[in-house]
């Protein structure tokens, strides 16, 4: 049997509260070395707050979250803590986050956009960021758009520049949320595509879709979310094939 | 008094006048940014001494504020300053225009989606780099109307420097204009200033246009 494949997170016992309202209440989820998952659930069950958890944009109220390996946050005497500045930084070249709705600098071209956070950030040498630029470019078909700004762009269009953005650190996980719910329908296709090669190449991702056909093709685990809770979770084969009523009934709505 | 005499004066004046300007603008605009800063701090005592600061020298006469930087050291402590004149007129007109800018600033800032820090953050840029390279250039260029009008006053009101004798165009025009009982200094001076206006809406305008490269 294949040997097992490495654990690049762990989320254990993850809580949230927004005012009193809490909204994840007790996730656990590990996610091995190129695995892809889907995260699908109504709107305003915890989807995104599970996201901006686990990339740190939002803080945790209990709970730990480790990164192959290494504890970025966890519980202590009751409260969730986080490793120190210089630690974080480390494990935050972990992971990448694509938004629903781009975040692209608007003042940057798209080559300032991809290779500014390796260069400042990173540190890596101009030439070679911007080699690697191009070649992600020319992978996510945006060669001639080098040197456009992101107003110039469509959504799709935009939607790829963030993705090659965030490929330019080169993270070991992507994290999307919702990458294309703001776009018009006839762009959906083009960034999904992007994503399906992505996964060919076995790129670790946790992708919050409302796309039920792209999560069925391309995942490896379908996670259920509803009420801060994971309600159910599978393979793609399961979930469609859930005998639990709250699963069937969001899936049925989609497939119409 | 000839014409060429009156014009070498005022002109003597204008120096004085654009010294004022430069001088302001270079420490007002920086300071205005740290008063931003404190205006929005997250320590409530910090938010509240900016606070206060700010609507001292908004909601005060800039004239009396002139008259007060320039005379508190003799008042307050005794000191007779010698030379103090010119640099009392650039503190007050810094530490006053700063108040203004600091609003504009703030308005700025607050107006910038969140995303471009969350943005930021996750790919790894710390706060400093966050501002500076993100969120600073963004703000200039929403801000830049708003700046404009304020440059385009403080060039009018270059003329309160008169409160404290400094010999600034609209002072040697009133003198000239005593002296001669004529019409003539202040009208010409008149045109000094708006030709000087001019001059700074067409220079912001061109940053403006700079900027266009991008929405
Ligand atoms: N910053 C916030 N402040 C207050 N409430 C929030 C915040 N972010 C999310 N919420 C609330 O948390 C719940 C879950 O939101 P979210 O994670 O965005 O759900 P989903 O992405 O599944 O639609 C919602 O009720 C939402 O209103
Ligand atoms: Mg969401």
């Amino acid at each position: 049997m294949e040997k097992e494949k490495k654990v690049l997170l762990e989320i254990n016992h993850m809580r949230k509260s927004f005012d009193g309202l809490d909204v994840i209440r007790d996730i656990s989820l590990s996610v091995r070395e190129g695995e892809v998952i889907s995260i699908i659930g109504p709107s305003g069950s915890g989807k995104s707050t599970l996201l901006r958890c686990a990339t740190m944009l939002e803080k945790m109220e209990g709970g730990e979250l480790i990164y192959l390996g290494e504890k970025a946050a966890w519980e202590e005497n009751g409260k969730c803590v986080y490793a120190g500045k210089s630690k974080m930084k480390d494990i935050r070249k972990n992971f990448g986050l694509v938004f629903q709705n781009f975040n692209l600098f608007p003042h940057y071209s798209v080559m300032k956009n991809i290779i500014d956070a390796p260069v400042s950030v990173d540190g890596v040498p101009k030439k070679e960021a911007k080699e690697r630029a191009e070649k992600l470019l020319l992978q996510l078909g945006l060669s001639d758009k080098a040197d456009a700004y992101p107003y110039q762009l469509s959504g799709g269009q935009q939607q790829r520049v963030s993705i090659a953005r965030a490929l330019a650190l080169q993270p070991k996980i992507l994290f999307f949320d919702e990458p294309t719910s703001a776009l018009d329908p006839e762009l959906t296709g083009e960034v999904l595509k992007v994503i399906k090669e992505l996964a060919k190449e076995h790129m670790t991702m946790i992708i919050v879709t409302h796309e039920m056909q792209f999560a069925r093709e391309l995942s490896d685990r379908i996670i259920f979310m509803e009420q801060g809770v994971i309600q159910a979770q599978g393979t793609p084969e399961e979930i469609f094939a859930s005998d639990q009523d709250r699963v069937r009934e969001f899936i049925g709505k989609f497939q119409s | 008094m000839s014409t060429v005499t009156m014009l070498m004066q005022l002109g003597k004046g204008m120096i004085s006048t654009a010294e004022i300007f430069f001088l302001t603008l270079l420490f007002s605009l920086p300071l205005g940014l740290v008063i931003a800063f404190g205006r929005m701090s997250k320590r409530g005592l910090v938010r509240g001494i900016s606070k206060f600061y700010i609507s001292i020298m908004r909601g005060t006469p800039l004239m009396l504020q002139l008259l007060v930087v320039y005379f508190a050291p003799y008042y307050l402590f005794g000191l007779n300053l010698r030379g103090y004149r010119f640099p009392a007129i650039i503190l007050a007109f810094s530490i006053n225009y700063a108040a203004y800018f600091a609003e504009i600033y703030r308005g700025g800032i607050e107006s910038m989606a969140i995303g471009q820090y969350e943005a930021a953050k996750v790919l790894g840029y710390n706060r400093a780099q966050t501002f500076f390279k993100i969120i600073l250039p963004q703000v200039i260029k929403r801000i830049l109307p708003a700046i404009t009008n304020e440059t385009i006053t403080l060039v009018k009101d270059t003329s309160l420097a008169f409160v404290l004798a400094q010999a600034e165009m609209f002072t040697m025009a009133k003198q000239i204009a005593a002296k001669d009982t004529s019409m003539v200094p202040l009208m010409v001076a008149g045109l000094f200033y708006y030709i000087f206006n001019l001059v700074v809406a067409f220079v912001m305008e061109r940053i403006e246009k700079a900027m266009n490269y991008y929405r």
